[in-house]
């Protein structure tokens, strides 16, 4: 008698508990959606209002007064060549203390330091790099308020991304890769060289181009230091026709970027402009939306055919 | 049955020590090293350039009154210097954000990491992720014309810039980051612990909650440090969104400036190297650093204790 | 270190001699006190239950335990016919793996192509002549029974190959830069009963060229293949004699229970 009553509880409890299951799994899928929902409204939005805008002509006219008659070339050829010193210095260095945090560093508290240190980079607001790259690039160093500040100050906003990405690929490798390397008499950067950095490649370049993707978009620290808002030429080009047939005076040029761009639309009353912020805005997500897509889909294969 | 090669290797008689093998090993390895002691560096850097400024600016105005003025009007006639406007308006809108971010970071990451089937979650992951990859200027333009007028319909005396606004949509900025590096932290946790726990009569939420979140717990900590680091940090979306008046207000619905949006206002305009205005982003920077600082410290020390728990 | 004329006409049929070696993870003695000889162009096999430090003990011999920090030898190894001690603080280990290769017990083939799998450690030596790594690459994959599997798909990718073909591969790795010692770790614990039947033919043909030595946790396999065996228990060698001697006649108590299978 007493069994039963207690059996008949148990199922009770049971049904609750189902139910509260049940509660929290749609709990999940509306926070889910409303997450998809807003990036859907958001695109959907400077969709509606920066589509019309879209032309050949807004990808080849400077910024103008006069809202319809106005671009973003500028915008775009700055962004690009500040990604270009970006890749330079954060790629080399970067994937170098991949390596030696993975590889060579011996276990002491110095490099218990580096890897802390590492971390909390990643945590400092980008703001704060805007800061240092204005004190010690533009002013300490005299490079100006120049791509060449810029590009250095974004990467050392993605030194620790590329970092990261570089210590987790090589981490990835087996020790009987590395061992089986050293046992046919491989040096250690012989067996970094021919071994680990190409079975890694494809995850480095994950990283590579994930920290490039947040560059592309990153506002405040260009703001911070100084960059100008309203460039109508181009920097000089980066190829001559005379020797030495490149030319390196672009890297001290003033410029502008696609967010700094798209900040400068948006923070104008006229809605005119908003709609020219609109366009921007579009254009950037698409870039970096396609950097992420590109970085996702390498990864996805990268797990397909790994074999170890 | 085995056979020569004409050209065989012989070693005999060479053990020893490859003098110009190692001094190229050597240099690899210290070009190695010096590019990962450069994080220090840049730390180290930091810190010295916000310093220094910053104790130039200490000079000619007192910590008391930068603690204690409750008004920040430094490029004024009538020149005032104290941080707790610009600190309400951080807090303000960090707040607001982590009450978005934080509970619904959560809830994707134990939906994605324990009661998602693998289709859903191989669709929604990387989803999440290009969420987390948009600009975050254009969450400012976002919010500012999209997310305001939208909730100017709700409270029609809103005004066109506000902290409620920012918070919002930096809220949801955020999540990405905190559901990816929470849902990490999850499955990460063995199967056998979850095994258990089912083998107890357990559902899947009472293994969540009892169980996995707390095995992942440091884990959860660290999404949780970075969630808060970015909201107190970011910048665009305030700076486009809630306007740049520093405003003493612990009312959401008012305009106010952030730190980062201070320092963006005056960055915009031409300050000369060397000003007492060039000197207060920098001491404005300091403590934004020293705010983010501490949240780490916090993070690194929970992280500390209650590492590995399974 | 050769005094008498015996210990001259001994050592000239010695590849190696072991004096005294010992070794050490950090604080924990693995090896004690070891004395041994690996007789030139023999076979010698290491057996002993799990934990006895046979793999330590094998891979003293390419010093792969200076990839990891803490390790720390004591003791010789004596290398024939230079006569030095390849655990010696002056000599490279990079050089002594040069001399001394390897086979692991889980195939490890490098994610490159077959041919240059085999042609790695010449490359790490510098050769690059197209000709020399040709005729090297051939020789290693026909001495380790491969070439005809693969001699139309050298620049396929390794991984393609079966568990047996990659351990066969992995030895032609190992061969292709003529190594005066062959060191195998329990070579065939990954494998099948075919494949590892293939393997031991594979490694009783290759003594005609070179000096093996091979850890194996199976006793018949150590009994098919080697010239010399050697039972090690806890870090200790117990007893190291021919072959036959050990599996039919076993003068120490502990090996006998080990052989017979009353061990434990």
């Amino acid at each position: 008698m007493r069994s039963e009553k207690s059996l008949e509880e148990i199922r009770r409890i049971i049904s609750l508990h189902k139910r509260l299951d049940l509660i929290f799994m749609i709990t999940g899928i509306v926070a889910l959606m409303i997450a998809i929902m807003t990036f859907m409204a958001l695109f959907a939005h400077m969709l509606i209002d920066g589509l019309p805008r879209l032309s050949w002509e807004f990808f080849t006219s400077f910024p103008s007064r006069r809202p319809e008659s106005a671009g973003i070339l500028s915008a775009w050829v700055g962004t690009t060549l500040v990604m270009l010193v970006t890749a330079a210095a954060a790629v080399p260095l970067g994937v170098g203390s991949g390596i030696y945090l993975e590889e060579y560093a011996p276990r002491n508290l110095l490099t218990e330091i580096i890897e802390i240190n590492v971390t909390n980079l990643a945590g400092v607001p980008s703001i704060i790099y805007g800061l240092l790259a204005l004190g010690l690039f533009v002013y300490q160093l005299g490079f100006g308020q120049s791509i060449l500040s810029a590009g250095l100050a974004l990467a050392l906003l993605i030194l620790p991304i590329v970092i990261v990405a570089t210590r987790e690929a090589i981490r990835s490798i087996p020790i009987t890769i590395r061992e089986g390397a050293y046992a046919l008499g491989a040096t250690k950067w012989q067996t970094v060289s021919d071994h680990l950095l190409p079975y890694s490649a494809a995850g480095i370049l994950t990283g590579i181009i994930i920290g490039l993707a947040r560059a592309i978009g990153e506002t405040a620290p260009i703001i911070t230091i100084g960059a100008l808002t309203f460039i109508a030429f181009l920097p000089p080009s980066p190829v001559k026709n005379e020797f030495p047939f490149v030319s390196f005076e672009w890297l001290t040029a003033p410029f502008t970027v696609m967010p700094i761009q798209m900040f400068n639309w948006v923070s104008r009353p006229e809605e005119a402009f908003q709609l020219n912020a609109a366009a921007a805005g579009l254009v950037l997500v698409i870039m970096t939306l396609a950097m992420n897509g590109l970085a996702i889909y390498l990864r996805y294969r990268m797990r397909k055919n790994i074999k170890w | 049955m085995a056979e020569e090669s004409q050209n065989k290797l012989v070693y005999a008689g060479k053990l020893g020590y490859s003098f110009r093998r190692h001094l190229h090993e050597r240099f690899i390895e210290t070009f190695l090293f010096l590019s990962a002691i450069l994080s220090v560096a840049i730390m180290l850097a930091i810190i010295v350039m916000l310093v220094k400024e910053s104790v130039v600016f200490f000079r000619q105005v007192s910590i008391w009154d930068f603690l204690t003025d409750t008004q920040w009007t430094p490029l004024f006639d009538d020149a005032h210097y104290g941080i707790l406007p610009l600190i309400s308006g951080t807090l303000v809108s960090s707040l607001i954000a982590l009450l978005v971010a934080l509970p619904m970071g959560t809830i994707i990451a134990i939906y994605l990491s324990e009661f998602a089937p693998f289709s859903v979650r191989e669709i929604a992951k990387p989803f999440l992720e290009l969420l987390g990859g948009v600009p975050t200027v254009v969450y400012g333009y976002f919010a500012l014309l999209f997310v305001t007028p939208l909730l100017q319909i709700i409270f029609p005396e809103l005004p066109g810039f506000n902290l409620l606004s920012a918070g919002l949509v930096m809220g949801i900025m955020i999540i990405p980051y905190v559901s990816s590096m929470t849902e990490d932290a999850m499955r990460a946790v063995p199967m056998n612990l979850r095994e258990g726990s089912y083998a107890m009569g357990a559902t899947r939420f009472q293994t969540s909650i009892r169980v996995v979140m707390p095995a992942a717990f440091s884990g959860i900590a660290a999404a949780y440090i970075l969630g808060i680091s970015r909201a107190v940090g970011e910048t665009m979306v305030v700076a486009i969104a809630a306007g740049m008046q520093p405003n003493l207000t612990w009312n959401p619905m008012e305009p106010a400036a952030t730190i980062t949006a201070y320092i963006v206002q005056v960055s915009l305009g031409d300050l000369p190297h060397g000003s007492i205005g060039y000197q207060t982003i920098f001491a404005a920077g300091l403590t934004l650093l020293l705010i983010t600082l501490v949240f780490n410290i916090i993070g690194h020390l929970l992280r500390k204790r209650y590492r590995e728990i399974y | 270190m050769i005094h008498t004329q015996k210990e001259i006409a001994e050592s000239a049929q010695y590849k190696s001699e072991v004096k005294s070696l010992s070794f050490y993870y950090g604080g924990f003695n693995a090896l004690k006190n070891i004395d041994m000889v690996l007789h030139d162009k023999k076979i010698t096999a290491l057996i002993g239950p799990s934990g006895c430090g046979k793999s330590t003990f094998l891979r003293c011999f390419n010093r792969m335990h200076d990839l990891y920090p803490g390790n720390r030898y004591d003791g010789e190894i004596i290398l024939y016919p230079d006569d030095v001690n390849i655990l010696a603080s002056n000599v490279d280990p990079i050089e002594v793996r040069m001399r001394i290769s390897m086979v692991f017990q889980k195939p490890n083939p490098f994610p490159k192509s077959i041919y240059e799998n085999v042609a790695y450690g010449l490359r790490v030596r510098g050769i690059k002549q197209r000709a020399i790594l040709d005729e090297k690459v051939e020789i290693a994959l026909r001495n380790s029974a491969l070439w005809d599997e693969v001699k139309d798909r050298l620049h396929d990718l390794a991984f393609n190959l079966s568990g047996g073909q990659q351990q066969r591969l992995c030895i032609a790795r190992a061969l292709a830069t003529d190594p005066e010692i062959l060191l195998f770790d329990e070579p065939t614990s990954a494998l099948d009963p075919i494949a590892t039947a293939s393997i031991e033919e594979l490694i009783t043909d290759l003594k005609t060229k070179v000096t093996i030595l091979i850890v194996t946790h199976n006793m018949q396999q150590a009994a098919r293949v080697s010239d010399y065996t050697a039972y090690m228990y806890l870090g200790e060698l117990i007893e190291f004699n021919v072959t036959d001697t050990i599996f039919i006649k076993p003068k120490n108590k502990q090996t006998e229970d080990y052989i017979t299978g009353r061990f434990g």
